[in-house]
């Protein structure tokens, strides 16, 4: 194809090449097929997998790893890491939980400072990335090691109970009803984070400066983008998501406990891989990260229901991360 | 003849005001001298390569001009007044376009986004103001229009990844932002560098299309038939300085070379 200046535009013809260039173009079909192929083996190895009760507890599961992903999916998006999202997600419901029951406060106020506490916690990482030009990985590895010292520091190593703490804080754990599916208001809340940041990130001058950064720092520089801007407003919009977890997350187990999430981290970044979204930064979408959490989620509830050893659903998900990987490596290769 | 009729002869082009100048620019990196003595002048209307050896300082000249670096002491004026750049937005915000050799793309994004990156265009009204919503549907609109005015219309899907692109369509792209966004001058770092022959003559159209709309274009090459072929005037740098202004009637290409190297003494310059 030629015109005035006639820049050729180079076609591909293989038919790898075609899958190459729809997945290139469309990088959520990967990790959808990946999910609805699970399902549907789940569904034929074990009749109770599409029951109901079955898929509320799989959302249910998976609500509080979906949440933290989606702040790792803003981070991984400007090519970054957090390795702090299981301790500052952790620290915060301590925090929380702490001020609710030690301090008496309101269950609102707890909660709110909470949010600011886990927004804060974020920050700190944002500004020893951007000020010390750290790379994320240190910088959240030994913020990682801080926040949990912090963490057995105050919590005294001590759980709080749920029925301890005032209703509000356990509201994300509860559920209610829809055509049979017990949904908790925690699902509900992730899902609404998910809304904001598919609009925000596809929809909003901050979302296209954010890929921008991510996919070339320096192109974005010179195109005009303050990129440690962008930079430090992920890393605290990331700690606020965690502490919105925080919250998710003592609904989920009904206490505040301080030795949980050493997994979070982990889990966190495979449900991002999983998702298509890219850890060379700047291409991937929320949508595949909550793709991703669920692929997870499904996975390690069907391999159970399946009768698979629990030591060996690990193994599953280490593999399906591998190939994610090796998947997104060639996708990026896509020339036209 | 006239005094004011020889002076028109002799100097064709100085009873113009320039409409980027630069005056005695110096940055010093440590003991490292990158810019002894900036000079630097642009007209309407004209293309002026910025010709030198590695080490010749015509990148940092030109991104002395560009913002991209903040010179020791010297001055720049854009149509006759004085401006400082902090950085690149303040330069982009006085009319000076740049396409640097790295092109400045987010090869990610599409084409659409690129062309308005950094300069998002949001919606009218509350869609705009509070939920921050993006115009996309105008700003793809308008990329359309500037890829087109140029000539660049074989990109039949402003929606394309410019990863997805060839090196001259990308080269396109960076170009048809520069022309769009730029009211006074635009700059281009070796546009034609990592282009094939057919490609690279195509981008050479295309700057002739951006001087013949009206804007001066700065063209910084290594590439000696690309600056012969596209430029009206010359000029070149050497150890830090301009050493001459020559033009490709005046000189030819091995004189340009010679000069450049320090392997001949310029002829008093003629421009």
């Amino acid at each position: 194809m030629s015109t005035a200046t006639g820049f050729e535009q180079r076609r591909s013809t293989s038919p790898v090449e075609r899958v190459q260039h729809v997945l290139h173009a469309n990088p959520i079909l990967g990790p959808l097929a990946v999910l609805v192929l699970a399902i549907l083996v789940f569904a034929v190895v074990s009749g109770r997998f599409l029951s109901a009760a079955n898929l509320g507890l799989v959302l249910a599961q998976v609500t509080v790893i979906a949440t933290l992903a989606l702040g790792q999916t803003l981070v991984i998006l400007t090519a970054g890491i957090d390795l702090s999202v299981g301790a500052i997600a952790v620290f915060s419901s301590i925090l929380m939980a702490n001020m609710a029951t030690k301090l008496g406060l309101p269950g609102v106020v707890s909660l709110l400072v909470g949010f600011v506490l886990g927004t804060a916690m974020g920050a700190l990482n944002g500004l020893l990335v951007t000020r010390l030009k750290l790379p994320p990985f240190i910088v959240t590895l030994g913020t990682l090691s801080i926040f949990f010292s912090l963490n057995s520091v105050i919590s005294r190593s001590e759980t709080v109970r749920g029925a301890d703490m005032p209703a509000i804080m356990t509201w994300t754990g509860e559920t209610f009803s829809l055509g049979g599916f017990r949904i908790t208001y925690g699902s509900i809340l992730m899902l609404l984070l998910f809304a904001f940041f598919f609009y925000a990130l596809g929809h909003t001058a901050w979302g296209k400066h954010v890929y921008a950064t991510g996919d070339d720092i320096e192109a974005a520089r010179l195109a005009g983008i303050r990129t440690d801007r962008v930079l430090l407003s992920v890393y605290t919009v990331a700690g606020l998501i965690y502490a919105v977890g925080a919250w998710i997350l003592i609904g989920r187990l009904a206490s505040a406990s301080p030795n949980v999430g050493v997994e979070y981290n982990l889990d966190s970044i495979t449900a991002v891989v999983l998702g298509g979204t890219s850890l060379f930064g700047g291409r991937g979408l929320v949508l595949g990260t909550l793709v991703g959490a669920l692929i997870v989620g499904v996975f390690r509830n069907g391999l159970q229901l399946g009768g698979v050893d629990v030591v060996w659903q690990g193994f599953a998900i280490g593999l399906l991360v591998l190939v994610a990987v090796a998947i997104d490596q060639w996708i990026r290769k896509v020339r036209a | 003849m006239t005094a004011e009729s020889l002076e028109k002869e002799d100097r064709p082009t100085a009873v113009r005001e320039p409409v980027l100048q630069a005056k005695g620019l110096v940055k010093r990196y440590g003991p490292v001298t990158a810019i002894a003595s900036g000079d630097l002048e642009l007209y309407p209307g004209e293309i002026l390569a910025v010709i030198g050896d590695n080490g010749a300082g015509k990148t940092s000249l030109i991104k002395a001009l560009c913002g991209a670096l903040i010179p020791d002491s010297g001055q720049i004026l854009l149509d006759g007044r004085e401006v400082r750049f902090r950085n690149p937005m303040d330069a982009r915000r006085a009319g000076i376009e740049t396409v640097y050799q790295s092109l400045a793309v987010a090869p990610g994004l599409d084409i659409a986004d690129n062309l308005f990156l950094g300069r998002e265009e949001r919606k009218p009204g509350i869609l705009g103001s509070v939920f921050r919503m993006l115009d996309r549907k105008h700003m793809r609109e308008e990329a359309k229009r500037h890829m087109s005015e140029l000539g660049i219309a074989t990109l039949q899907n402003i929606g394309q990844a410019v990863e997805s692109l060839s090196g001259g369509q990308r080269q396109g792209v960076a170009v048809a932002r520069s022309a769009a966004f730029g009211s006074k001058v635009v700059i281009l770092d070796e546009p034609t560098a990592a282009l094939g022959v057919k490609e690279g003559n195509r981008v050479l159209q295309l700057i002739r299309d951006v001087r013949d709309r009206g804007l001066p274009v700065i063209l910084i090459s290594h590439n000696m038939p690309h600056v012969f072929e596209v430029a009206d005037r010359i000029h070149i740098q050497r150890l830090g300085r301009r050493v001459a202004v020559i033009t490709p009637e005046s000189h030819s290409m091995s004189e340009a070379v010679a000069i450049m190297t320090g392997a001949a003494e310029p002829s008093p310059p003629v421009a």
